[in-house]
């Protein structure tokens, strides 16, 4: 995700000079070519989120397009405040970038995992929140982004996710994609979870037909779709590699409670204690429930 | 600029914060009158802007950290001209001119601040944006010494000093009084200047009630040409001109009392 999104930003760039990618201290292996190309474009702020935030707000007062870039808990929790304050509280134009959701840092341990990022960032207000679920959508959601005026949040995974989407979708802040039709449940996930969603479906197809939906705005919550195919599903099920609490599936359990959809429900997300093991993604997530095979085995357990 | 208006100037400021301070019955009085000075001289002598014209692109800017001595920018914004005087009458009142200054409530001010350790880092990116499109303006941020304790201050400050912003002036209100206690009894600042030096800044130190001597400083910036500016200027807190209800930690909290509002404003006249 983080080739997808650093070659558009490239493209983006290269037409717009006002565009500043500033870093903190990451990037390696990833940003040469951009710093090549756009040496004015580019700020390594060093280790310093903090102060990286507000420069990024000081820029943004003088008409700059400033991304902050960093792992996902560097980038939203060090900083939170100066995201709070200095960015959103003054409506300034800055995307703030995390790589590593979820476990994509499998190996480094909880300091690097991005598990409460989209919970405290929704408290905000005027925040925009993306986590785009395949190399594709984050091609589409940074453009997306950066066409949007004000602070935008864009969660991305690390490195080697699947291709979900085989032909560019239609892309739209705040709509999700519907990927696979399916009239019994429906499954909505965000992030490094959509292909998952799909291994689901997959192991369910002989005792369900699944609706699988990219859910990859998390703010603003896209509650016309969840009210209108939420009626006549067996049940609703979201997806994230993010706490439980906080993420999409509170976002989701909001709109169906203040609408009062009686349906089946369930968030498949981070369990609310600290892993006592670390290891590749794959293995966290098998440890932490957020595996296909366990996940299939909840969503039957639920329904019957 | 003539002493003698600077100083009716400064007096007029201190005048108003005592009577938001008043009529609030709000906090901060203290850090407010020790910033009052400092104010003056940048809005009446240094900076280069325009009360009718206050977003023009080409305006000097200013950042005002130590947002919860806002009474002295409110109160010099309005003595400059940027907006009507009776506004300050809604200074913390419901619905009124906020007890932290925000951005653009009211003309002049650059941005919302209040949490400290913020207002640096602002002012460096815009200092930092300036120089990439090689725009002449300064960026000024006036920060208080309680907020030297941030380490966010200090990530700002390393940045600035490795980029040589020269555009950058910060003024650190050096009252030697925080929240809770004095600077070296919390958390000793000095050798203050020493710590901006081996950070890249070039340093000046003045008395900050002595208009004359902050503005032949300031009239000359940046101090050293590839180097980011700080002025250490040595205030009292709660200074309204004569040394009364002055340079104690109470100051931060206490309201006036009606016996020394009447002196004060007597002592003023």
């Amino acid at each position: 995700m983080r080739i997808a999104f650093v070659n558009t930003l490239h493209k983006l760039a290269a037409k717009n000079p006002n565009i500043i990618l500033i870093t903190g201290d990451l990037g390696f292996s990833v940003f040469e070519n951009y710093i090549r190309e756009f040496p004015r474009q580019f700020l390594n702020a060093g280790v310093a989120e903090q102060n990286m935030t507000g420069i990024a707000a000081g820029m943004a007062m003088e008409g700059k397009i400033p991304l902050i870039y960093s792992i996902v808990p560097f980038v939203t929790m060090r900083n939170f405040e100066q995201i709070r304050n200095d960015i959103c509280y003054q409506g300034l134009n800055v995307k703030i970038v995390g790589v590593g959701a979820g476990y994509s840092y499998g190996m480094y341990g909880h300091t690097h995992y991005g598990l409460e990022d989209m919970g405290i960032l929704r408290t905000i207000p005027g925040i925009t929140i993306i986590a785009p679920g395949d190399p594709v959508e984050t091609e589409l959601a940074t453009i997306a982004a950066l066409k949007t005026r004000g602070p935008v949040y864009i969660r991305l995974g690390k490195a080697g996710e699947p291709l979900v989407h085989k032909i560019r979708p239609k892309f739209e802040i705040g709509k999700g994609i519907v990927i696979t039709e399916g009239k019994d449940i429906m499954l909505l996930a965000c992030g490094t979870m959509l292909p998952v969603a799909l291994e689901v479906s997959d192991i369910l197809k002989n005792k369900y037909s699944a609706k699988v939906v990219s859910m990859h705005t998390i703010k603003p919550i896209d509650d016309v779709l969840i009210k209108n195919l939420s009626r006549k599903m067996k049940g609703i099920f979201t997806l994230e590699e993010h706490a439980a609490i906080g993420g999409l599936g509170s976002a989701v359990a909001e709109v169906l409670a203040e609408n009062c959809l009686n349906v089946v429900f369930k968030r498949f997300g981070t369990p609310d204690h600290f892993s006592k093991v670390s290891g590749k993604q794959k293995y966290m997530r098998e440890q932490n429930g957020l595996s296909a095979k366990i996940i299939a085995g909840e969503i039957v357990k639920k329904i019957n | 600029m003539n002493k003698h208006k600077l100083l009716k100037s400064a007096n007029n400021v201190r005048k108003s914060i005592m009577d938001m301070a008043y009529t609030a019955q709000s906090a901060h009085a203290g850090g407010s009158l020790s910033c009052v000075d400092i104010l003056t001289v940048l809005y009446f002598s240094i900076m280069k802007i325009n009360p009718q014209k206050p977003l023009d692109p080409t305006r000097d800017r200013l950042i005002f950290s130590k947002a919860h001595d806002c009474k002295a920018l409110y109160a010099v914004l309005a003595e400059k001209s940027f907006f009507n005087s009776e506004k300050l009458n809604t200074y913390e009142m419901d619905g009124g001119l906020p007890g932290h200054s925000t951005r653009n409530i009211v003309p002049g001010i650059e941005a919302s601040a209040g949490s400290l350790g913020h207002g640096l880092s602002i002012a460096t990116g815009i200092a930092y944006a300036k120089k990439l499109d090689k725009k002449s303006q300064k960026v000024f941020a006036i920060l208080s010494d309680g907020e030297c304790d941030e380490g966010s201050t200090w990530e700002a400050i390393l940045f600035a000093g490795h980029h040589k912003l020269d555009n950058l002036i910060a003024i650190v209100d050096y009252n030697k009084l925080q929240a809770y206690g004095r600077i070296s009894e919390v958390l000793e600042l000095e050798p203050f200047a020493d710590k901006w030096k081996a950070f890249g800044w070039e340093v000046r130190e003045v008395d900050g009630h002595n208009i004359d001597g902050i503005e032949s400083i300031l009239i000359n910036l940046p101090f050293r040409k590839g180097k980011p500016s700080v002025l250490l200027a040595h205030t009292i807190k709660g200074y309204l001109g004569v040394k009364k209800y002055v340079d104690q930690v109470s100051s931060q909290y206490k309201p006036p009392t009606e016996e020394e509002y009447e002196k004060v404003l007597g002592g003023m006249k």
